[in-house]
């Protein structure tokens, strides 16, 4: 499995139930904090008619850090929710990502990561499948 | 006359002490726990996320709690909490057209490209109380699977905009209004318009819905599409120079299509009504693309019939459930004040009217 | 990626920003209610050439939803990055800034920044104006929150008289020199000493 990019890591991780990242991620290495876990809120932007002019829909709480590993690597996140050690190992995951650590990463955290996630949608979209209508037309109301 | 009273401040105490105790309930039933709100009255969750216009189903849940089932309050303390909040950015727009669908239907088009996908629904349920609900503990019967469709459903009125059949709705590239941070303004616009009504109050929604459906305002609607499931929300993060994910949410969509003869200024042609809700909530979302449509009729050429539904200032000053109970419950509070100038004011009223109207009995005994 | 990695720009914010923009808040609200008098804060480490009274100012009032604007020599590759981070404001023209950061000379001509309007005054901006020295003696203040009579080291006079013909319009000002800031707001009278 090839290295992911930072965008896919960070949303992936961002996505991540706090349980499941803590249970891949049980010790907490060495950092330092640029910006400490603080929780607050972005305003989510949808779209007129859903692809026109933008409005603002309301807000998600979100919680967000940035740190520093003693080798000097930054990481930031900002993952949904008000989960300060969510957002601190979410952090520590970038930071540790832009090592030589990387790849042991990769396979240890985020690879299991992605598979809870992608068993969970395609359950639910299993799910929505078995909901999905077989019509057959009786009779169309003009011919009646 | 101007009354000053101090004091209650016990009884404020003791009040609050009961609430407490009332709120807990029987103490041999077992409390209710935050994240069993969360999951198993996930509908009221969504509302109170919705009305608060902060997307947090624990904290929706805690506030459900606290509130004792009152949603409205529920939904006052989502809003007291959110501007303690500090605002970290701007999302940029959920693309809903990439939803992950738990449920996608057309009232317009039987077989439309990704099918019509029922999803958790009450449509079909016969409205029967289920007392097998009553015995707890009940084991569920497996939900059936088929094979799992992870491919985007495109949205109906992407087909019609094809054909040119229905009206386009450009980005226009405006920077939208933001009411929470600028008090509403008017006219508004549509973004405002569709900001206010995302976070009204479900109930004045509807009604004003349904009033367009019986007459005033009417609008022809027809729900093109009815979609509800996950989108992920997207940040720009300033000190990394590019988006990443930070979460994803649960948003319900409708699209109605909306028969349009034209207008002085418009062809005929099918027009849109939109609504977007915070969470699972498919009767606000249905009401609000109706409203939204009703509210466009100055932009579309139509007549302004008089029809609450159309009048924008009635509309977006009466939506909010927040600013409405403030106002309307805060007349219990004392008004020694102002009543005391009342009382002292009618008494010298009635006295005059009596004067004049009845002679008094010591004229008449003369 | 281009942005900025480099973690000394990403350093120099508040570790405590509950606690310690509190305390600058207080500060700030108290140099505004109080024309003229000295305010001492701590807690922000921008780069060059802000002071740390400039950078508190800017960790406490700026965020993603108040445009700044950064005037002459603060307009550096450092500062835009040291602001993406700890506040997130977008940096915009003059014209449209909430606030706007230089010194006095590099932030005229004064009259492009917002009056605010007749129906919300508040939308103004606030000029963090940096000074090599600051201290309470030089142009008399009169006015809201000022017993008899204040001083202020002001850089010139006239500006701020036809700043205060304009009320309730106008623009305030925050003097920033070291950890030391001190405040003009719309409504004082100065006069030449």
């Amino acid at each position: 499995m090839s290295i992911m990019d930072r965008q896919n890591w960070m949303g992936l991780l961002a996505r991540a139930r706090p349980a499941d990242l803590a249970a891949l991620l049980p010790d907490l290495p060495q950092s330092q904090w640029l910006r400490p876990p603080e929780v607050g809120a972005v305003m989510v932007q949808g779209r007129t008619g859903g692809s026109g002019a933008p409005f603002h829909l309301g807000e998600i709480t979100v919680t967000r850090c940035s740190l520093q590993l003693t080798c000097g690597t930054v990481g930031h996140a900002h993952v949904q929710g008000r989960d300060r050690d969510h957002a601190h190992r979410a952090a520590l995951v970038d930071a540790l990502m832009q090592t030589g650590a990387a790849a042991d990463l990769q396979a240890r955290i985020l690879a299991p990561l992605a598979r809870i996630e992608t068993d969970a949608r395609a359950a639910r979209a299993g799910r929505a499948q078995a909901t999905k209508v077989d019509f057959f037309t009786l009779v169309r109301g003009e011919d009646a | 006359m101007y009354v000053a009273v101090k004091g209650g401040e016990r009884a404020i105490d003791n009040a609050h002490a009961w609430l407490a105790e009332d709120r807990r309930g029987d103490t041999t039933v077992a409390e209710l726990s935050v994240p069993q709100i969360r999951e198993q009255l996930a509908l009221a969750v969504n509302r109170v996320m919705a009305e608060g216009s902060l997307y947090d189903p624990d904290l929706a849940a805690l506030a459900i709690k606290q509130a004792r089932g009152d949603l409205i309050e529920a939904v006052f303390l989502i809003r007291a909490y959110r501007t303690t909040l500090p605002r970290f950015g701007t999302s940029i727009p959920v693309d809903t057209a990439r939803m992950r669908v738990d449920r996608r239907i057309s009232a317009t088009f039987k077989d439309l490209p990704g099918g019509q996908i029922l999803g958790p629904t009450f449509d079909y349920t016969h409205r029967l109380l289920d007392f097998k609900l009553a015995a707890e503990g009940a084991p569920l019967a497996p939900t059936p699977q088929a094979a799992p469709d992870m491919a985007p459903v495109p949205h109906v009125t992407a087909l019609l905009d094809r054909d040119e059949l229905i009206e386009a709705t450009p980005d226009t590239g405006e920077a939208p209004p933001d009411l929470t941070r600028q008090p509403l303004e008017l006219p508004a616009n549509r973004a405002l318009r569709l900001q206010a009504l995302a976070r009204a109050d479900e109930g004045f929604i509807l009604s004003l819905a349904y009033s367009t459906q019986r007459g005033y305002g009417r609008t022809h609607a027809f729900v093109g599409e009815l979609r509800i499931g996950a989108v992920a929300v997207e940040l720009e993060i300033p000190e990394l120079g590019f988006a990443i994910t930070i979460g994803e949410m649960t948003l319900t969509e409708c699209e109605t299509v909306n028969q349009f003869k034209g207008s002085r200024t418009e062809p005929p042609q099918f027009t849109r009504g939109y609504g977007l809700v915070l969470g699972q909530c498919e009767r606000k979302s249905i009401a609000m693309s109706l409203v939204d449509r009703a509210l466009r009729w100055k932009e579309l050429g139509e007549d302004f019939t008089g029809a609450p539904a159309q009048d924008e200032e009635f509309v977006l000053s009466h939506a909010d459930n927040v600013q409405a109970t403030g106002f309307l419950e805060h007349i219990k509070l004392p008004h020694y004040v102002d009543f005391q100038a009342e009382l002292e004011l009618v008494r010298r009223l009635r006295a005059e009217a009596l004067a004049q109207t009845q002679p008094s009995p010591r004229a008449a005994a003369e | 990626m281009t942005a900025p990695q480099d973690a000394s720009v990403l350093s120099g914010g508040f570790v405590e920003p509950a606690v310690q923009s509190a305390h600058a808040f207080r500060a700030l609200l108290a140099a505004m209610a109080r024309p003229g008098t000295m305010q001492t804060v701590t807690g922000a480490q921008p780069p060059a050439p802000l002071s740390v009274a400039a950078g508190v100012a800017l960790l406490t009032l700026a965020d993603p939803t108040v445009p700044v604007h950064l005037a002459g020599a603060a307009d550096t590759e450092a500062v835009r990055a040291w602001i993406a981070f700890h506040c997130g404001a977008p940096l915009v023209a003059a014209e449209s800034a909430a606030i706007a950061l230089g010194t006095w000379d590099a932030l005229q001509p004064v009259s492009r920044f917002s009056m605010g309007l007749p129906d919300y005054p508040d939308r103004s901006a606030t000029l963090i104006v940096e000074l090599p020295a600051l201290t309470a003696s030089g142009a008399h203040l009169r006015g809201p929150g000022i017993r008899d009579r204040a001083e202020l080291s002001l850089p010139e006079t006239a500006a701020f008289i036809a700043n205060r013909a304009r009320f309730p319009l106008g623009f305030d000002c925050l003097f920033t020199s070291g950890s030391t800031l001190a405040a003009l707001p719309r409504s004082t009278i100065v006069e030449n000493a």
